[in-house]
């Protein structure tokens, strides 16, 4: 049976504004916490797998203890087994960390077919960690994945480029990010829920992985955050409210050419 | 005194025989902050046939242009692509590496960066240089590479360094800086790197790539018409793309219109599309979320047109009709012919 990992990070509710706290740092405490929705894809496509094929499906995110709920959302659509690596000393950790981390708890686990990553997540965007975890592990990688096939012993994937896509093959094992025009992930059923309830979500620390510490956390991480500050995008807001549209076109019109702003460029 | 090593190295980037313009780009931001560091630009294209671009490299900025022509890198592959750019790295050690923020920087610069252990700093916006004090060390670090990108969703701004590890890398947005002119007196070292697959071949090859479109470039635009999700449709899209020809404008759109199916991503502009500047940015039927506003934050005049007068766009735009852009549009458009032939 294949084995197929999936990468799942707990991020602030993206539909909520960040808040920025006193000392300029992002305000995680009070957003409420959900599934990376680029994982959710990521997470689909395994499930499918494991419906077609039949194969094991293994969850693990990185985060404080409080993602915990996202694994459970995790096995309740369908995922076998669900691992969080939990530590305080990983707070604090970027990409390179993250990464790293990521790939010794993969380690640890042994042998595994395919890992699945969201394209990025809504929180950082970088879309980092996923190439990183496979460079740790040395092998291949393919990003923006809008559709693959296993074949023997290795993929056809589908890779969105900018105004079109390419098919490669890649050899397995391989590490795959997921775009969010692959699938529409399924909800959790109740059964799901409640065969959830039964699983444990294992836990892992640094002790049990072998990660070291000097290369976690904000002192294993080679960036630094200088500054954070929130940009003022607010405008001149002339508004127009008139019972016409000509009416409001002639005084937007009016108003423009008023400014000196020419919105008919050619001859104007 | 020019530094040797140190300096910028900029991974550059072509298509049918013609650079990328993010790959001007970035040879623009490495002249501006090789000037601070008092250093060298290079550039290193890979790639099967390139090698005449290498000059043009030189005319748009770059002191030395490193060229891999081979026809094992005929389509671009992380792991070859890879192992080239980290060897380069590692021999010529410069300072600071950027990619393009793009299909393949993206997917190429975290590869390099694990590799090399080094920092990596996603969509940077700005680039600078400046100097950092540790707040935790008491360390004091002069000439760091400022990496300037969005956060969360867009309208708040960090700047990250990278004060141990080298190189500094990063991945530009397109359209944060404006090429420099192509200088054809520019005099620079154009240097052939032999091609060393070692054992990375063959676990991954491109066996067909498909572009169902020229994709559109907004940076260049001066008028740019967008249209949301409130244009309801082709349809809607269609009276946009009257409007746009009127003007002589092109096309944008936002996610919501893009993930409808209604238009193409490659008109998509924000936090996930791209960043535009044009001098007037006219919004129909877009609600004014910040991803989507963050892309259009240095146009010159921001109208919208919208039918819910509390709609946010109204708060980031110059100038606001509240109407149904179904009447708005077709008026605008009459208006435009009248004052045409007026002239
Ligand atoms: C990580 C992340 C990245 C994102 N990146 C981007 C990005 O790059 N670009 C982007 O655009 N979005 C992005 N988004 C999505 C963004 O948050 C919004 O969901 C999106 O911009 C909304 O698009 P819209 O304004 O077209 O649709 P809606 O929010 O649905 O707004 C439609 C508007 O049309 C108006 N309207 C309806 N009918 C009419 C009519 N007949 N006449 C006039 N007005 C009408 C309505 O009043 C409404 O205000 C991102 C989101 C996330 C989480
Ligand atoms: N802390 C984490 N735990 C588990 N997976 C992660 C974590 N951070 C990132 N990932 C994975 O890497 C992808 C890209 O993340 P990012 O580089 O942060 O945009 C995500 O969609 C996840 O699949």
């Amino acid at each position: 049976m294949i084995r197929v990992i999936v990468l799942i990070k707990q991020v602030p509710d993206p539909k909520v504004r960040a808040r920025l706290k006193e000392d300029g740092t992002v305000d995680r405490e009070r957003v409420r916490a959900v599934m990376n929705p680029y994982d959710r894809n990521a997470l689909e496509e395994a499930l499918r797998l494991k419906e077609v094929i039949g194969a094991k499906v293994i969850a693990i995110s990185m985060g404080p203890l409080k993602a915990e709920s996202v694994l459970r959302e995790a096995l309740a659509m369908g995922a076998d087994e669900a691992i969080l690596l939990s530590d305080p000393m990983l707070a604090g950790s970027d990409t390179l960390a993250t990464s790293y981390a990521l790939s010794k708890v993969i380690k640890m686990l042994g042998n595994y077919d395919l890992i699945l990553c969201g394209m990025e997540t809504t929180d950082g965007n970088t879309g980092q960690v996923g190439p990183e975890v496979a460079e740790h592990l040395g092998i291949p990688h393919v990003t923006y994945v809008e559709d693959f096939e296993l074949r023997n012993g290795y993929l056809l994937v589908k890779r969105l480029i900018e105004g079109g896509y390419q098919w490669l093959k890649v050899r397995l094992p391989a590490l795959l990010t997921i775009t969010n025009t692959a699938n529409e992930p399924r909800c959790s059923t109740f059964e799901g829920v409640i065969r959830a309830l039964k699983k444990n979500v294992r836990r892992l620390s640094l002790e049990e992985t072998g990660i070291e510490k000097g290369r976690v956390g904000l002192i294993g991480s080679p960036t630094r955050i200088k500054e954070v500050r929130r940009v003022n995008l607010r405008r001149r807001r002339y508004i127009i409210r008139k019972p016409s549209a000509k009416e409001a076109v002639e005084e937007l019109l009016r108003e423009l050419s008023s400014k000196g702003i020419k919105l008919v460029m050619n001859g104007g | 005194m020019v530094n040797k090593s140190g300096g910028v190295l900029v991974y550059a980037e072509c298509k049918r025989r013609k650079l990328n313009r993010i790959t001007l780009e970035l040879l623009s931001a490495g002249r501006y902050l090789a000037g601070k560091l008092n250093s060298e630009v290079s550039a290193v294209l890979i790639g099967y046939k390139v090698r005449e671009l290498a000059k043009e490299l030189i005319c748009y900025g770059a002191d030395r242009a490193y060229v891999v022509d081979h026809q094992s890198f005929r389509y671009y592959v992380p792991l070859t692509y890879a192992k080239v750019i980290a060897d380069l790295i590692i021999s010529s050690e410069p300072e600071i590496v950027l990619f393009p923020a793009d299909s393949i920087g993206r997917d190429l610069a975290p590869r390099v960066a694990a590799k090399l252990n080094t920092g990596l700093t996603a969509d940077c916006i700005e680039l600078d240089i400046g100097d950092y004090e540790d707040p935790i060390s008491g360390r004091h670090y002069e000439k760091l590479l400022y990496q300037v990108r969005p956060a969360f969703s867009g309208d708040i701004i960090a700047t990250i360094v990278v004060p141990e590890r080298r190189p500094q890398m990063a991945t530009v947005r397109p359209g944060s800086f404006d090429p420099l002119p192509r200088d054809l007196g520019r005099e620079g070292e154009i240097v052939a790197i032999p091609v060393n697959l070692g054992g990375e071949g063959g676990v991954m090859e491109v066996i067909k790539v498909v572009e169902e479109e020229s994709s559109t470039d907004l940076r260049d635009a001066k008028i740019i018409v967008s249209g949301g999700r409130g244009v309801g449709g082709p349809y809607g899209f269609k009276l946009l793309r009257e409007l746009a020809k009127e003007l002589g404008a092109k096309l944008g759109a936002s996610r919501a219109a893009v993930e409808a199916g209604w238009i193409s991503y490659s008109h998509q502009v924000g936090l996930t599309g791209q960043i535009v500047k044009p001098k007037i940015y006219i919004a129909c039927g877009i609600s004014g979320a910040i991803q989507h506003i963050v892309g259009i934050r240095e146009a010159g005049v921001i109208i919208a047109i919208n039918r819910d007068p509390d709609a946010p766009i109204f708060d980031y735009a110059d100038y606001g009709i509240v109407g149904d852009l179904f009447e708005v549009i077709p008026a605008l458009i009459s208006k435009i012919k009248e004052v045409k032939c007026n002239k």
